[in-house]
Formats: C-alpha cells, structure tokens, sequence
C-alpha cells in the first residue's frame, strides 16, 4: 500500500520533505539514493520489502500488541511452581521504578566522566555481590548464568595451563549444552556421576577422575535439581590438592540463608542474578555473575569488564573506571580474554537495587521464607499416595524433585491436567534425566501462600486420583 | 487610554546563548554502603503463616550446619525512600539517549526507543511469563517472536533466525560455532582452522571466532580505505573456514565488491558470515541474500531501536540460508498453520549459545518498531540516517581540523570515522580530549575501538533519530571545542569542567596493589579497614 | 612522589645538510661545506617546538640540559627554567659531547631523555645509555630511519607531557645508521647500531595508566609461542634481528645475538651473528626458512640490518621459506604504509612484493602489504 503523501514519521525528525529538500542542497545531492553511490546496482534490492501493513498510529500498535500478549497467561493468572534456573520472586517496586528511568535504560558507553551514576551503580552492584559472596573481585554482568559457568571455566583453563574440567552429571542438560559449546575448542568435559538416591556427587568417581590434567573441578549449591551438595568443602580441598580450581555455581538469593562458596573454598564463584529483583520476563531477565578473591592472576583472566574505584584530580570525588583494561577485547582484539561485548549491565543495575533495599536482614527473612514454604509443599506433597517426594534424600532449599512413577501416570499427563486447575506443574525432568523416571522439579518462593500450597497439593490429589 | 507597556517593556526579550550552559548533575552522591543505618529496611517480605511454621518448624534445621551462612552479608541497610533518591539521583548522573544529541556514539546505532514499545514490554504479560510455561499459555509471544523472524527474513534474504544470542558479540560467537559445524559436518574441521577479518570490522569478529578455536586472519585496507580484495586472494587457503566480516566498516565506507569477497572465500570452500552491526542504513536498500552470505546478524538494540540499557540486555539475531539452518541452535520458534511451538526437531543443532531463548522483550520491541514503521517506514529510517551521516560529514569537513580519511569526496552510509590529526599536529590537543570538552557541552563521543588506525579517530552515527536542528547543535559544540583547541587549548587539555566528575587518575586502576573492583576491596587496601567477621 | 627529572639533549648539526643539498651532516667537512652553502641549525628550533608543549606543566618537573646551542638556548626560548650542567665549546660541538651529556644526565637521576637530532644523534644516544634509561628523539636530522623519533616536534613534547602525569608503557626501537658515504653516493645501506627504550601513546585514558604485562612483550611472547608450535625437525631457521626474533629465541632458551643474523635448527643455536657466507654454508643442503621481523621506522623487513640475508640467501630459500613476525604496535605504526624489501635484488624484490602473512600473536596473523618501491 503506497501512500499518495509522503509520510512524515514521528521518530524520524528529517522526514520533513522541505526539510529533506533543504538538506540535500545543502550537502550538493540531487536525491538521497546518490548517497549510496558506493553500492553496486546488482547488490541493491529493487522490490519493496514484503512486511506487515505499517501501524502508524501509536494507537494501533498499542491495540494490535496488546491483543497478542493478551493471549499469554501469567503466573497471578496461573499458579506456578516452575524454576530451573528462572524464578518467580516478589520485584520490589523501586527495582522498577530505577531501571524503567530512561536515565539508565538509554544509556550505554559514555565516558566515566559523562556516564558516572552508571559506573557507581554497576560498581555498588558489584559491591554488594561482593558481600554476599565473601569476595572481593565481581564481574560487571555477563548474558546469564550459563555464560558465567562456561567463562569460569574457561578461566580455570587459563588459570592452570589444563585442559580437563569435572562437572556433576546431576546439572541441567541445557546449561550442559551450552557450556559445551563454549569449551569445544580447548577443554575436555568429564561428567561426574551422582548417587540416585542422595543426588550427591560420587566421590569415588571424583577422586578417580582427578588428575594433574585437572583444570576445574565445578559443582553448583543447590544443585540444578534443588539439593544442597553437602561434600562441597570436601570436594574443594580434594580439587586444590590436585591443583585445580574449584568452581561454584550457586544461587544469589539462597545466601542469606546458606553459607557463600568462598566459605567452603571455592576459587571462583559463578550463577545468574535473575532472582534479585529482575522479572522472569520470559527467560529475558538473566544476568551472570562470576566472582573471585582479589588476586592479580584470577583478576586477569576475566574476559569482563571490571569497574574499579579510583580518586579523581579533586579531592574527595570518586571516580570509576575500568580495571586492567587491556584484558577485554575492546582494546587488544583477538589477544584478550574471549570478548566483551553488551551483556545485562541494566539488570546488574536492578540487583543492586534489590540488595540494598533487602539488606542482610530482607535476605535472612527470604531464606527463611524460602526453605519453610519449599518444606511445607513438600509435606503436604508427601502425604498424596504414590507422590515420593523430595525426590533426594538430602537438604534442598526452594527447588525439589518430584517422583510419580508410584502413580502410574507421566508427568506431561499430570501437568496437562494441573493446567486445568489454573496450576503450572513442576518442570518435567524425564526426558533431561530419564533415570529418575516419571519426575518433575517443583520450586516454591515466597510468592506462594499457605493458600497457594495447599491448593496445590489438593490439586494433585484430584489428579492423581 | 494609552498603553503604557508599549512605552517601555519590563526587560528584553530573553535570547537564548549560542552554546547552552549544560551542567550535569553533581550530586557528590556517596556509595551505598555510606548511607547504611544499622537497623533500617527497604522492605518487608510476606511472613511465615503460623499454619506453615506449626508444619515446618525451623526451616533451618534442614541445613547442615557447616552450609548455613555464619554471619549476616554486610550488605547496607536503608529505607525505601534513602534507596530511592540514591538511584535517582545516580541516574542524573548519565548522558543516555533520551536526553542527549546522542550521535556520537559511531556503530552504537543510538537511535530513539520508542517509550510505547517500552511500556509493551513492561506490561506483565510479557514480563511475568516463565520460559518453561505450557506452550499452549505462552502463544502470544512465541507469535511475537515468529512474526519478527519472518519480518528479519525479508530484510535479509535468508531463511531462519534465532533469538537466543543476548548480544552482538554473542551472536557472532555462534554463527563461528555454526561455521565450526558445518566443516565438521564434511570431516573438514582440523583442515580448516583459520578465520578471516578485517581491522576495521568489529573487534569481536575476531574476538569471537578465536575463542571458537579458529586462528584469525586480519586484513588491512587498501589506500583508499576499503577491505583489500587483493590481500583477500593472498589470505584464503584451503584453511579457510570463513570471513567474519562488518560491512559496512566502522569507517562508514560500504565495500562494493563485497560479493566479490564472498564469491574468493566461497571458492575456497570458507563460508561467510555478516556482522550487520551497521546495518541500519542499509534496510530496504541492500540485503546479505544477494551479496550471498550464508549467514548473518543484526544487533536488535542497535537498528532494531530496542534501548541499550546502559550495556544489556541486548539480542544479536542470527540468521542461516537454508542449508545452514539445520546447526542454528535450539528451540526456533516454529508455526503449523494453527499453533506456535518451541521446536527442538533439529538433530544437527550446535545445541544451546545461552539459556532460554534470548531476550524475548528485546524481540517485542524490535516488533513494535518494525510495524509501526513498516516497509516505506524502514527504508525512509535507512535513507534518513544516511541523509543525516552525509549533512554531518559535509559540515564537519568544514571544521579546522577535521579529516575524513579515505574515500575521498565520496559519500558514506551510515557513520564516518573522522580524524582529528591536523588539529593535534597544530595544538597537540588529542582527540579524546575533544571529546572531554564536548562532554562540557551535553554531548559525548567515541573514537574508535582498537588499534587506532586512523590516528585521532572520532566515529558519528547520527541515525535517523536527529532533527537537522541538533545536528547542527552538535556540530556547532565541536566546532567551539575546536576553536578552543587552537585559542584556549587549556581549557580543553583540563576538561570535563562541567561534567559529575573530573579527570579520573588511572593509576589505581592498573595497579594490583591498588585496584578495588568492590567496597570491601576498596576498604582493606585504600582505608586501610581490617575486616570483621568473614572474609 | 619525588619530582621527575627530564633530560634536553640538541644536536645542533643535525639536519645541516638537508636544506642545502647535501645528504646528512657528520664530519666537520660536511659542516663546514653547510654552513658556506648558508645552512642554519634546525635542531635547536625543533627542540623548542617540542619542550614548549611543557610549559604548562613547568612546576612539575625539572629540565636538565647542557648549555648554549645544546639545550640552554632552546629552553630559554621556550620559557622553560633548565638547570645547565656540563661544559661545551659553543659552535664546535661533536659526538663525543652528545655522549657525554646522556651519561651525565643518567647520573643526575634523569627519567626520560629527550634528544633533537637525526639517526647519528640517536646512534650517540645509544653508545651511551645502552637500552637502559628511556629515551625519545625530537626529529631535526635529514634522515630519519630509526624507530626511536616521535612524528613531529610537537608529538615529542605530548609524549613527553603525557610521560610527566602518569607512568606510560615503552618499547624497544631500532637505532639504524645508515653509511654516509655510501648515501651520498646513491647507495642506501643501513645498519643496525642496537635499540632504545622509547615511550609510546595509545590513546589518553590508556596513556595514564601504569604498564600493564600486556604490553609488548606479552605480544612478543604470544608470537613466540606460535613461532615455537610450527617449528619442524630438521628444519633450520634464520633468525633476523630484532627484538622479537630475540623474544622467539629467548623462549626457545637461546640466547640470540642483539644485532645480527642466528641460526637455530632442532632447538640449538647453530650459528650467531654470521655473515653471508657463513650462512649460505650452514644452509647447504637443508631445509631452511628465514624468520624476519620489521627494522626501522619505515617498515623494512629486508634491507635494513639484516645484510647477512642476501639475495643469494633468500634464493637458496625460496620466497615462500619467509616467515615474517611482527607485533600489532609494529604494525600499526605503519600507519597504513607497507612493509618493505630492499635486498640488494630488484627481481627479487619485485617477486616478494605484493602481500605476505604476518604473524602477530598466538594463532593470529595478518596479510599485509609487501612494497618493493
């Protein structure tokens, strides 16, 4: 559909055609299709591009949108209880409210001079993960926690010269997947079988599997399918005699109640920070986060950036800048760490707004939260016949396998069925780990009333029935 | 009755200075930590119903000792509204593109965000949605996400996208990753191990493919600035794997035998990828179909107007023909005429770049933006911002000073790569400095990533975002600073003046005895402050 | 922090000659034909152009110069306070003076010696310091072919300047000299005399901060090592000098010669610093590749210091036995222009021009372009 009139767009100012008119004189140009002299013809494309009729009013676009996300459900439509490394938490309103500013969220590589609250916010986030975990040198974010694991990794690899990495078998397929792909070229990935019954790391096969070839040896607590590893301490002094690094991934939002990595050794500690105020936002809301103690060799290897505090030439002015800047690939290319690139500074930005209005007591009373509300679905899971649940005899915090094979029914079944009742079932883990069978990993947060878990279990008692 | 205010008016008309008098907010606004009050809460989470502790007990209990955390994170303590004003008191602290003549940041595309597509985005049933929902809950943006591929396939020419990379960077990593598969795919991948670029392509089209395992292959330009066909020739071998490529360069300059390139490195069995980072001049004009790439990307936060959120999130779309689509990586977003489904049928699926399937939002908003403007819309966005990059290059050439390096007396697409090395010869003022000293007026911009080949680079996109009128705003500004640079070179040399902050002394930040990337860093080896308790 | 010391170093002879028509200015001779011809000093003009950048920051340092035409009067002029040591006669000065005011100034604690003259002046610089304390030239000489002069006068004094707010990196440079004699006669041969240590700029933010290991022997290393991997059994490998070809031998645990041609073959060090005839001996009758490196300011990677590898040499070898390494500063300080050969050979050269790899790090490498102009 042509138009007879030239369309003059709100969000291109010089669509103006007098104004068009006066530019091209200006600069000496009969039409703007002079401008592309450097473009042969036969590269240049001569149909008009086949798109969707243009919804030139704002009106339009708001109705035609607005009417395809209508047709999402949304956990507060819904009931859910799906993790697997993206969580449904409270946002307090003020971790909106910041990144919604248009100050932070049209920002992006200004100087430290011009672009100062954007360092300072990024350095405070920093800061305050810093705290959480007990170290002192944290990355500004990365795309997810995927990439944090495979770049910690590779740090490792770095790091020690080795090439060989140890990972619990009991980790999540598509966090596997990825890190796979990020290791190819220069790592070798061992899995390390856990106990079925515990879901704990075999030790046995650890010990066996640990050589002077070692690069890594990485585990994540709570695991992947929501126990707690509790060799971690062990499995970390067995991992430095051998001289490799031990690598943790862990949940932010579970260290206010659970001891950080540093605590139990870890070198380097590594996972996502969706959970610190950031929306779910369909799997958009990830942000990795990979910290070390402040030692230069560890600090070099980071292929992100670092944002360093530093004084300024007037007294009592902080300033901010990058930290051992010849590291990342912006200044030396292929020669640095990886790359570095646009990564999920704005949700670093938000998690640092969420642990400061949290502080060390909102993060104490979210673990409480956490564990008694996971203990409760559990319980009262529990007591539904042919429902074995947790899954691992073991500690879990928020997440917990489900097992069904007693039931006779499969899991899509069942939560085709909870579908029904206005309830997302757990993820289902049967085709990820075949060897457990017909189970489903369940996450419970402190979104979940008493209410809400008792409707749950009274849901699956009417479907199982 | 006489008017007695035609006589004699109270004061002038009030007229506006040329340059206007910026300053940016200077808040000297201390670090979180230092507003911490022993005590006080940002906010109070639900509590624990007695009907759940009488079932529960401690919930503690659970927890091996030796895994319970032993003293509390030293995390500040504030109230709601101290948290508040801090933020936004930071965010004034920044020039973003809502709010400066933002042209100055070359290859970043800062192009507007339109605020509707934004509040799209917010709105909760996009942004309360959990990946692993039903499908059958979730069709509206797995719709959202289907239609913008096949509006990417338009653009493009080729055959199939994926959504998953979070990033530019992230998707030439996995378009080196496709490439890597597809030579494994014919045995071929320890033969062809080498990857060429060109310096003036983006640093991660070097810096990606390396860390995939190939060895990098840089080509330099010929004299007059364009990729060099000939030292092409001489790179490919039976070793070559691909060309990783941005088109056109940072320069600005639009290499017309760029199918030619293609055509040596596919004879030579190498596949070729387009970095379309700057892209945005050329939608509707000139696609990756006929210049015959196999495969490309577009960085949705760049031409597709998604914000950049001061650094992310962000999505690089990859696209493949249709041979290589069997390795991008999984789940696409598939339609059978009724439904919309994640689709994990692709068995040669390089597998999983990053969790999920990218920055659905990110997507959204490219969407809006699309159909909002539609086909005349997208190519009048292409041609204005290179009507506007050709106005700024004309009068900039005006500048004492200035140099456009290479192509000389043609015209560019969408950025110019100048140069400020007259000037530095005659005032020895650097071209960062320039920059500093525009920062004084409202404005900033970048000079070039590294190595500086063009020797006091300063790179301007000006989009199609910019009224002629803040063109001409901003090119006033640099012509002042450049008047500056030969009358008054010491204000230049000392700037920013008006700026939050001054000149930042590096040396700490080099230096391992002294660099602090936290608070608590900073506190044992600048303050000196023994920690207590853990750590 | 204690205050830090500059040093101002004039030849005043320097570039005599050029403006006259005649190629260079060592020898009291050629003085004395220069100044009959109406030569007037370049150097000491040149030298003010440079330290006059430092003026604003003239409470943070302290000049050290010797007097009169070598450094007093530039200074002066330049509204710079200079404390004058040494003793010179005015109007007579030679290299011995030159020498003689580097080692002194190195005694009084100088951090950076800033000297205006020409390849000669830089060579004097060196039969002083050695590669120890840094050193910058200000260009006034008719020839320049030595890596260690900045762009311009002006460039010198923002090195310089940049140098006295923070601490900026420094690599090593090639101090050439070229045979006066043989110039003059049309013929261009070039030696190389040994290298100084000269500060270098990236960009301000970078230029202020502390040297970072990533400087350019990490670079070095990096090629070393890829150097290192292709290395084949049997094989030998001409090493031309330079400091990166001294870095491939260092990691190799070998101990290569500063300015001449080594010969490595199975990881030993089977011949050093040897001519052309040694060379074409040890070659006879094995597989052999030439490892060079870029000498000079302007890009040579044959026909400037590495005489030893003549065309007899590079035939024996075959054009595709050359393997050129070379670090990205190396190369970007081309600023575009290309690498050069010059071997004495004019078909030779011809047949090595057009484009070659370059290997700039650990598996990483450019094309560049080869001239034979």
């Amino acid at each position: 559909m042509k138009s007879e009139q030239p369309v003059v767009y709100p969000y291109i100012p010089n669509s103006v055609p007098a104004i068009k008119r006066q530019m091209l004189q200006e600069i000496g140009a009969q039409s703007i299709m002079e401008l592309y002299e450097d473009i042969p013809q036969r590269l240049r494309q001569t149909a008009r591009m086949n798109l969707p009729p243009a919804l030139l009013s704002e009106h339009e676009l708001r109705r035609y949108i607005e009417g395809l996300l209508a047709r999402n459900k949304m956990p507060g439509e819904y009931l859910s209880f799906l993790g697997a490394g993206c969580y449904q938490h409270f946002v307090p309103a003020i971790c909106d409210e910041v990144n919604r500013r248009g100050e932070f969220l049209t920002a992006y590589a200004g100087e430290p001079y011009d672009d100062h609250g954007r360092f300072q916010a990024l350095f405070e986030y920093t800061s305050m993960m810093g705290e959480l975990l007990n170290m002192e040198v944290v990355n500004v974010p990365t795309y997810d926690g995927f990439q944090a694991t495979a770049t910690a990794l590779r740090m490792a690899s770095r790091l020690t010269g080795r090439s060989e990495v140890l990972l619990p078998a009991s980790m999540g397929r598509d966090k596997l997947s990825m890190v796979r792909n990020y290791c190819k070229p220069d790592l070798d990935l061992r899995l390390i079988g856990y106990d079925l019954h515990s879901g704990q790391i075999d030790l046995e096969a650890l010990r066996a599997a640990l050589s002077d070839r070692t690069a890594a040896v990485y585990l994540e607590n709570p695991a992947y399918l929501g126990f707690l590893e509790q060799s971690a301490a062990e499995i970390g002094e067995i991992a430095h005699r051998y001289g490799a690094v031990f690598v943790v991934g862990t949940n932010p939002i579970t260290l206010g109640a659970l001891a950080p990595p540093a605590d139990y050794g870890a070198d380097i500690a590594c996972g996502d920070i969706q959970p610190l105020g950031i929306h779910m936002n369909y799997g958009g809301g990830q942000g990795g986060f990979i910290a070390t103690h402040d030692e230069e060799e560890y600090v070099r290897q980071y292929p992100n950036r670092l944002f360093g505090i530093a004084p300024t030439i007037v007294e009592g002015e902080y300033g901010f800048g990058d930290v051992a800047y010849e590291r990342t690939s912006f200044a030396r290319r292929e020669e640095g760490n990886e790359w570095v690139g646009t990564m999920a500074a704005l949700w670093g930005i938000t998690a640092g707004v969420y642990l400061s209005l949290m502080g060390p007591q909102g993060m104490a009373e979210i673990g409480e939260n956490l564990l008694a509300r996971s203990r409760y679905a559990q319980k009262k899971m529990a007591e539904i016949p042919g429902v074995s649940v947790p899954l691992f005899a073991a500690p879990h915090f928020m997440e917990f396998g489900v097992n069904f094979d007693a039931t006779g029914k499969r899991v899509a079944e069942i939560n085709k069925a909870l579908l029904e009742h206005g309830i997302f079932g757990g993820k289902d883990l049967s085709v990820e780990f075949p060897e457990l069978g017909e189970s489903a990993l369940y996450c419970v947060t402190e979104v979940h009333s008493q209410e809400d878990l008792d409707r749950l279990a009274a849901a699956l008692r009417e479907v199982l029935a | 009755m006489i008017d007695a205010h035609l006589e004699s008016k109270a004061y002038p008309p009030i007229k506006k200075p040329g340059l206007r008098r910026f300053h940016q907010a200077r808040w000297d606004e201390p670090i979180i930590f230092e507003l911490s009050c022993p005590g006080a809460r940002g906010v109070i989470l639900p509590g624990i119903e007695p009907g759940i502790r009488q079932v529960v007990g401690d919930p503690l209990e659970s927890i091996p000792t030796r895994l319970r955390r032993r003293l509390p994170p030293r995390l500040p303590e504030i109230s709601q509204p101290q948290v508040l004003r801090h933020y936004v008191r930071l965010s004034q602290e920044n020039l973003g593109a809502d709010f400066n003549i933002d042209v100055g940041q070359g290859t970043c595309t800062m192009k507007y965000s339109p605020k509707i597509n934004d509040q799209l985005a917010f709105s909760p049933h996009s942004s309360e949605l959990h990946p692993l929902q039903d499908q059958d809950t979730v069709q509206g943006i797995l719709e959202v996400m289907y239609r913008f591929e096949q509006i990417l396939k338009e653009i493009s020419g080729l055959e199939r996208f994926s959504f998953q990379p979070r990033g530019g960077s992230a998707a030439i990593y996995a378009n080196a990753c496709i490439i890597r598969a597809y030579h494994a795919s014919s045995g071929q991948q320890d033969q062809r191990d080498e990857i060429i670029t060109t310096i003036f392509s983006h640093p991660s089209d070097a810096a990606c493919p390396k860390t995939a395992g190939f060895k990098i292959i840089t080509i330099y330009p010929d004299e007059d600035g364009y990729p060099d066909l000939q030292a092409l020739k001489s790179a490919v071998s039976e070793r070559t794997a691909g060309l990783m490529i941005t088109n056109p360069e940072d320069t600005g300059i639009f290499n017309p035998r760029i199918a030619e390139f293609v055509e040596v490195v596919h004879a030579a069995g190498g596949l070729c990828a387009y970095d379309q980072a700057n892209a945005n001049g050329l939608l509707g004009i000139s696609r990756a179909r006929e210049a015959g790439f196999d495969l490309c990307h577009f960085n949705l936060h760049k031409t597709f107007s998604s914000p950049h959120g001061s650094g992310g999130p962000a999505v690089g779309a990859i696209g493949a023909t249709q041979e290589l689509a069997r390795f991008l990586p999984l789940p696409l977003v598939s339609f059978d005429g009724n439904r919309y489904r994640l689709d994990y049928d692709l068995p040669e699926s390089i597998g999983k770049v990053g969790s999920f399937y990218g920055v659905p939002q990110v997507v959204l908003r490219s969407f809006a933006w699309v159909l909002s403007l539609g086909a005349d819309g997208l190519r009048e966005a292409a041609e204005i911002a290179v009507l506007n990059n050709n106005y700024l290059l004309t009068k900039m050439l005006k500048i004492r000073g200035v140099s456009a390096p290479y192509a000389r007396g043609r015209r560019r697409i969408e950025q110019v790569r100048y140069s400020w090395e007259q000037l530095a010869k005659e005032t020895g003022i650097s071209s960062e400095q320039i920059g500093l000293r525009a920062a004084d007026f409202g404005v900033h911009y970048w000079t070039s990533h590294h190595p500086y080949i063009v020797p006091e680079p300063c790179t301007l996109e000006p989009t199609e975002s910019y009224s002629n009128a803040e063109l001409d705003e901003y090119l006033a500004i640099l012509e002042h600073v450049a008047g500056e640079a030969y009358t008054n070179p010491e204000i230049v040399k000392s700037a920013p003046h008006n700026s939050t902050v001054h000149l930042i002394d590096h040396t700490a930040l080099d230096d391992p005895s002294l660099w602090a990337t936290t608070w608590r860093a900073y506190q044992r080896k600048i303050c000196m402050k023994p920690i207590n308790g853990e750590g | 922090m204690a205050e830090k010391k500059l040093g101002l170093i004039v030849n005043p002879v320097a570039g005599l000659g050029g403006r006259v028509g005649l190629k260079g200015s060592d020898g009291e001779a050629i003085q004395r034909q220069a100044r009959a011809r109406g030569a007037k000093p370049q150097a000491g003009e040149r030298a003010e152009r440079a330290i006059r950048r430092l003026a604003s920051h003239r409470q943070t340092f302290q000049l050290i110069t010797y007097p009169a035409e070598m450094g007093e009067v530039p200074a002066r002029r330049a509204g710079l306070a200079a404390q004058v040591v040494g003793a010179i006669q005015p109007g007579r000065t030679t290299p011995q003076d030159t020498q003689r005011a580097a080692r002194e100034m190195q005694e009084l604690g100088v951090g950076l010696l800033l000297f205006a003259g020409g390849d000669g002046t830089a060579r004097d610089i060196y039969a002083a310091l050695g590669e120890g304390m840094p050193a910058l030239g200000i260009p006034a000489g008719v020839k320049i072919h030595s890596a260690t002069f900045a762009i311009t006068p002006e460039a010198a004094g923002e090195l310089a300047a940049a140098w006295l707010t923070a601490t900026i990196p420094t690599r090593s440079a090639e101090v050439m000299d070229i045979d006066e004699t043989a110039f003059r006669q049309g013929r261009v041969s070039a030696r190389l005399c040994g290298y100084l240590r000269v500060p270098f700029r990236r960009n301000l933010v970078q230029a202020a901060k502390s040297p970072s290991p990533a400087g350019e022997e990490a670079d070095q290393e990096a090629i070393a090592i890829e150097v290192a991997r292709r290395l084949q059994p049997g094989w030998c490998y001409l090493l031309g000098p330079g400091t990166t070809t001294r870095a491939i031998a260092a990691h190799l645990g070998l101990e290569k010669s500063l300015l001449g041609v080594d010969v490595i073959c199975d990881g030993c060090l089977i011949a050093r610093d040897v001519d052309e005839r040694q060379l074409l001996e040890v070659i006879e009758g094995r597989k052999a590749k030439i490892i060079l490196t870029p000498i000079g300011g302007q890009g040579h990677i044959l026909g400037r210091g590495n005489q030893p590898i003549s065309p007899s040499v590079l035939q024996k070898v075959g054009p595709e036995g050359l393997v050129v390494v070379s670090t990205r500063q190396k190369i970007d300080a081309l600023r575009g222009a290309p690498l050069r050969v010059d071997s004495g050979d004019p078909g030779l050269d011809r047949q090595l021009s057009g484009y070659t790899r370059v290997i700039t790090g650990y598996g990483e490498e450019c094309v560049y372009r080869v001239s034979n102009g």
